[in-house]
């Protein structure tokens, strides 16, 4: 068994862009689900129109720059059109029609219909050569102390990405201390109790549904970057679940919650994935009970389990208040 | 006649200076007529009660009023304005704010959230003034508002603690000192006895006669009548969603038909 190995591969997959993408998108989650209540089941959609924004703007001949405008625009409007009409609705409305046009969306995006646009299920490559002629690092050149190396090319996307993570948190934790904060949480906790005391709820809901969508879109715009790819068939809806478990497992409601949570989660899994292959390679039992395959799944069983054993004994996730999280909201 | 004595009147009697005048307000569920008040007028500055036997319409005539339910036809005006068709948020804010007969706190804001939330005109609720942190003036004068009504309410040590971890009776409290940080000329209280322990009753019944002291317009449902009694300048009876009486407390106490309204009209002679 290579330990040292199986280390690495976690705490390599942490510090990655991948990561810091999952703690934009959770950051954006976190706003509307921690801090507004919002059951948005569709935040993938979010990611999915900020991706397709920009790429579809470049290879209209726009800058990349432009595109990363067009793509949090696109999610901006994906905020309106899903907020305005179920936002005055009860909760449960709001959730129906997130989960139903995220997944309408993308399938729309990967019909053949929508091909001169969106290349269909091929997606669309290649768009951000812009972004990677900023780059500082030398691309091919590996960077960091053995055993943790990356490359030049990666090290650039995991800086200006953990940057605009630090970025959204800033702005987060500065709105949500101020009054509008105080305010949402309030509509959170009571819509006609807050309303009896003048807030007007839709509107709140509807700014932080366009705020943490495009936040979403941002995270969306980074992965695309860093891949040079956008296709229909990465936007699935178990992207906005393991959404809420990084943001459950952080601690909802609290400003470092989706990084923690966003960490903790790639961690395990990324460890787990790479233990699980190297005990299947290695250890005989292990290699005559499961193939190669079988032992890939594992990590999904064990990422179930930890999730139940979360709930029961800390609900509140990392970060969260156990006080808070119990409190009785009658 | 004054103000505050005005002679026995007829449902639907005229006041001097009303702040709240109801016309043709209908209300039905299905084929009952919930709420069906021809007139009614809320005299400024009194205490006025609603009673009236139990799906009367009492709370359905709150929720009409401040906005939380639609009538099927009828207008209201307070102070002249026009309340028909007025989202609940705006009426809170021209002026007329409700509290609930089922407390509802909010449980995960700290008392003082609570307090401060309601207060009104705070620049820092819009993004931009929450982003460049322009509400440090109007939250400091708030916390000041906050603290002197959250010590009239006995509620002080409590201040950091969340609303959810209060006693039913202090949750009644906060819900009427978040409602009067509002700064509401009327103020609706749906029940705000109900559950509360006699001596906090009696603290909360100074508040009451306090805030008509200080000029604010009271209206509120009560089931005890010896606090009706106690407090009221006016009495409303509503029975069968319709008022059927109104006077001052003594005058009620005598008025053969709400006798008939609470008892039934088969009722024996009291001895």
């Amino acid at each position: 068994m290579d330990w040292l190995g199986v280390l690495t591969d976690g705490i390599l997959a942490v510090i990655g862009p991948f990561t810091a993408a999952y703690a934009l998108s959770a950051i954006g989650l976190n706003l509307q689900f921690g801090y507004g209540g919002l059951l948005n089941f569709g935040h993938v959609a979010f990611m999915m129109v900020g991706a397709y924004g920009t790429a579809i703007t470049v290879e209209a001949g726009g800058s990349l720059w432009l595109g990363i405008l067009v793509g949090v625009l696109a999610a901006v409007v994906l905020g309106l059109l899903l907020g305005i009409p179920t936002l005055r609705l009860r909760a449960d409305y709001l959730a129906i029609t997130t989960i139903a046009a995220a997944e309408a969306l993308r399938l729309i995006i990967r019909s053949s219909w929508a091909e001169p646009l969106t290349n269909g299920v091929f997606g669309i490559q290649g768009f951000a050569d812009a972004f990677f002629d900023l780059n500082p690092f030398e691309p091919a050149a590996l960077y960091g102390i053995d055993p943790f190396l990356v490359t030049g090319r990666k090290l650039w996307v995991m800086v200006v990405g953990w940057g605009v993570v630090a970025l959204a948190t800033l702005f987060v934790r500065r709105i949500i201390a101020s009054p509008w904060g105080r305010a949402l949480k309030a509509i959170r906790e009571d819509e006609d109790a807050a309303a009896s005391i003048g807030k007007n709820a839709f509107r709140f809901k509807l700014q932080a549904l366009t705020i943490g969508g495009a936040i979403a879109g941002l995270a969306g715009i980074l992965l695309g970057i860093e891949q040079q790819n956008v296709t229909p068939d990465a936007y699935l809806p178990q992207v906005t679940f393991i959404l809420y478990v990084i943001v459950i497992l952080g601690g909802a409601a609290t400003v470092l919650g989706p990084i923690v949570g966003a960490i903790v989660f790639q961690f395990l899994f990324f460890t787990l994935d790479s233990f699980m292959s190297e005990a299947q390679a290695n250890v005989d039992w292990v290699g005559r009970l499961l193939s190669p395959s079988d032992a890939a799944q594992v990590k999904f069983v064990l990422v179930g389990v930890g999730l139940m054993l979360l709930m029961v004994f800390r609900p509140q996730g990392i970060l969260g208040n156990r006080e808070e999280t119990l409190i009785d909201d009658r | 006649m004054t103000a505050d004595h005005p002679p026995m009147a007829t449902p639907g009697s005229v006041k001097p200076d009303p702040v709240l005048v109801v016309d043709g307000m209908q209300r039905s569920f299905g084929g009952i007529h919930a709420v069906d008040v021809d007139h009614l007028e809320i005299q400024r500055n009194t205490i006025t009660s609603l009673i009236g036997p139990n799906g009367a319409g009492k709370t359905t005539l709150f929720n009409l009023l401040s906005g939380f339910d639609k009538p099927d036809r009828g207008a209201w005006h307070l102070n002249g304005g026009a309340l028909i068709g007025i989202a609940a948020h705006r009426v809170a804010r021209s002026g007329m704010v409700r509290t609930f007969q089922l407390t509802r706190s909010l449980a995960r804001l700290t008392v003082m959230e609570n307090m401060l939330v309601a207060n009104q005109g705070n620049p820092g609720e819009g993004l931009r003034g929450a982003l460049f942190g322009t509400w440090k003036a109007s939250e400091a004068e708030a916390r000041g508002r906050a603290d002197t009504l959250l010590e009239r309410f006995g509620l002080t040590h409590m201040e950091d603690e969340f609303a959810g971890s209060l006693s039913g009776g202090q949750r009644k409290l906060l819900e009427v000192a978040r409602a009067l940080m509002v700064d509401p000329e009327v103020i609706m209280l749906d029940e705000p006895m109900a559950g509360v322990n006699p001596a906090l009753t009696q603290s909360l019944l100074t508040h009451i006669t306090g805030l008509r002291d200080e000029g604010k317009t009271v209206i509120f449902i009560e089931h005890d009548m010896d606090v009706v009694q106690e407090i009221s300048d006016w009495v409303v009876v509503l029975a069968e969603g319709r008022v059927i009486s109104e006077g001052t407390p003594s005058d009620i106490a005598s008025d053969r038909k709400v006798i008939d309204a609470y008892l039934g009209t088969h009722h024996g002679e009291k001895p």
